[in-house]
């Protein structure tokens, strides 16, 4: 059915602008600048842009604010604002390949910009007001990610050790990362005694709090193979969504990506120990540990086992969140581009000291509002083809 | 003109919900077709789809589901999610002292007035 679509739209660039903290920028600089970045670095231009694919979290209309910036409004041919938290940009990508494929459009942009940490330096959520939640003042978005680590803890038995692993393996992976911000040593000890802001949750368990850039463009395969660098095709796609309010989650301990993540695969032709890289939404240290088992890298309440092995560090057997992560690495406010962008430079060899060696298959995986939308993307090299 | 389909007249689930809660009393929505009980209120039934519910006084009891204490320089409050013996689950508070709130713990609910009420939850047994 959907097999026809395996690996016929690849990653032709990529665009990051690095830049974690950068006073004197708006959102929309840095989306330009990692837009500019992608189409560089496959050898076109923004003139060549046919469709258009953002979201903002400031923003309702952001394809109208973006194509007009950009300049991109005549050529349109195709365009999806979807807005579903951090999680859009992958649900971009498979509104893109379906696009591409029926030849509505030939180059696909999916951008995005934040300024929120030199802005602010906090999360700003758009106005969506929540009239059955807000009364009670749960923190946004954390509380609602601390009453998912809270019910998992309760099942599982999992403990606040086995989440601060998580938090561990993302500093020494950024270590290895000179892009990524935070780069110091950290213990356990630090991680357990973080400052507490929603039990079981504390400071370290939360994503930082950065600005950035960052930009993917899309074609056909047989056209990113003429393009400047090696193609990174997209072998399989899944989104899934599961609610708004964190009290309408159906199972707390299982989030929607044990849809999103087996419909990739399926669509790839691959199982999931056919992934060599895994790069998983971080948002909390509670997110990595869900995913690895609602993708099925390990199975469901052993999440917190296979983290404390050492598994997901470098030196583990799968490397994940090798930039670091959210955690470590950036978070401008929604990350999900962000994973796309280091499964890509892991499957092209350019990740320098933390490469994952023989790298083919990579697998992204976001998340937006609070688990409430989920989306996975199954990448490979031309091998893989 | 086509006139209006009655079945959908008058105030909507939200606002019936709010008017309740402003009279003391609280409510969930019963699927007049398959039985199955609502909460947040809609104009339909998320299990079967139809599109004729009616609004009920909820039996009040119900377990915590999960829990967690949100802390800031203001002091520390509970904030957690209620599965009611109906089965819908809604968020909500449970009074008395945060740490104290455990999962499985039996809860019942009361309408604390205010600016809006609010349904709060006290453990069974408690004053």
């Amino acid at each position: 059915m959907t097999d026809g679509l395996r690996g016929k739209v690849a990653i032709a660039g990529i665009g990051n602008t690095r830049r974690w903290h950068a006073p004197g920028r708006s959102a929309y600089d840095q989306l330009e600048e990692a837009s500019f970045l992608a189409l560089e670095d496959c050898g076109l231009t923004l003139g060549d842009v046919d469709a258009l694919y953002c979201a903002h979290s400031t923003s309702g209309l952001p394809v109208l604010n973006v194509a007009e910036r950009l300049g991109l409004g005549p050529n349109l041919r195709h365009a999806d604002g979807t807005m579903v938290g951090g999680a859009s940009f992958l649900f971009h990508m498979r509104s893109a390949v379906s696009a591409l494929n029926a030849g509505q459009c030939d180059v696909a942009l999916i951008c995005y910009g934040s300024n929120q940490a030199s802005a602010g330096g906090r999360l700003v959520p758009m106005p969506d007001p929540q009239p059955y939640e807000a009364p009670y003042k749960p923190r946004y978005p954390i509380s609602s990610y601390a009453l998912a680590a809270a019910r998992h803890m309760h099942s599982y038995g999992t403990t606040r050790e086995q989440l601060a692993e998580v938090a561990l393996a993302a500093r020494a992976w950024a270590q290895m990362n000179p892009d990524a911000q935070e780069r110091g040593p950290l213990t356990l000890g630090d991680v357990l005694g973080a400052r507490m802001v929603s039990d079981p949750l504390s400071k370290a368990d939360c994503c930082l709090v950065t600005d950035g850039g960052a930009a993917l463009v899309l074609t056909r395969g047989d056209r990113a193979r003429d393009l400047a660098r090696p193609p990174v095709h997209i072998l399989g796609t899944g989104v899934a969504v599961s609610h708004r309010q964190i009290a309408q989650m159906p199972d707390l301990t299982t989030s929607a990506a044990a849809i999103s993540g087996p419909a990739a695969l399926r669509e790839a032709g691959l199982g999931i120990k056919d992934v060599d890289h895994a790069m998983l939404y971080d948002a909390f240290t509670i997110c990595t540990l869900m995913f690895l088992e609602d993708l099925g890298f390990c199975a469901k309440g052993e999440g917190g086992d296979f983290v404390a092995s050492g598994a997901i560090a470098p030196g583990g057997a799968l490397p994940v969140n090798t930039n670091g992560g959210g955690l470590s690495c950036n978070h401008p406010g929604m990350y999900g581009l962000f994973t796309v962008l280091e499964a890509v430079t892991q499957l092209r060899g350019d990740a320098g000291a933390r490469q994952v060696a023989g790298a083919e298959v990579a697998l992204a995986h976001a998340n937006g509002g609070v688990l409430s939308s989920q989306a996975t993307a199954i990448l490979g090299t031309a091998a893989t083809i | 003109m086509m006139p209006e389909d009655p079945r959908f007249d008058g105030p909507g689930p939200d606002a019936r919900w709010q008017a309740a809660l402003s009279e003391g009393v609280f409510t969930i929505q019963h699927c007049d077709a398959c039985g199955a009980a609502q909460f947040p209120p809609a104009v339909t039934c998320r299990a079967c789809h139809g599109g004729a519910l009616s609004m009920v006084s909820a039996s009040g009891k119900g377990a915590v589901y999960s829990t967690t204490t949100v802390r800031s320089r203001e002091g520390a409050h509970n904030v957690s999610i209620i599965e009611l013996a109906e089965g819908p689950r809604m968020m909500a508070s449970v009074e008395g002292d945060p740490e104290a709130v455990r999962i499985g713990q039996a809860v019942t609910a009361r309408v604390a007035p205010g600016e809006p009420p609010m349904v709060v939850f006290a453990a069974e047994g408690a004053e």
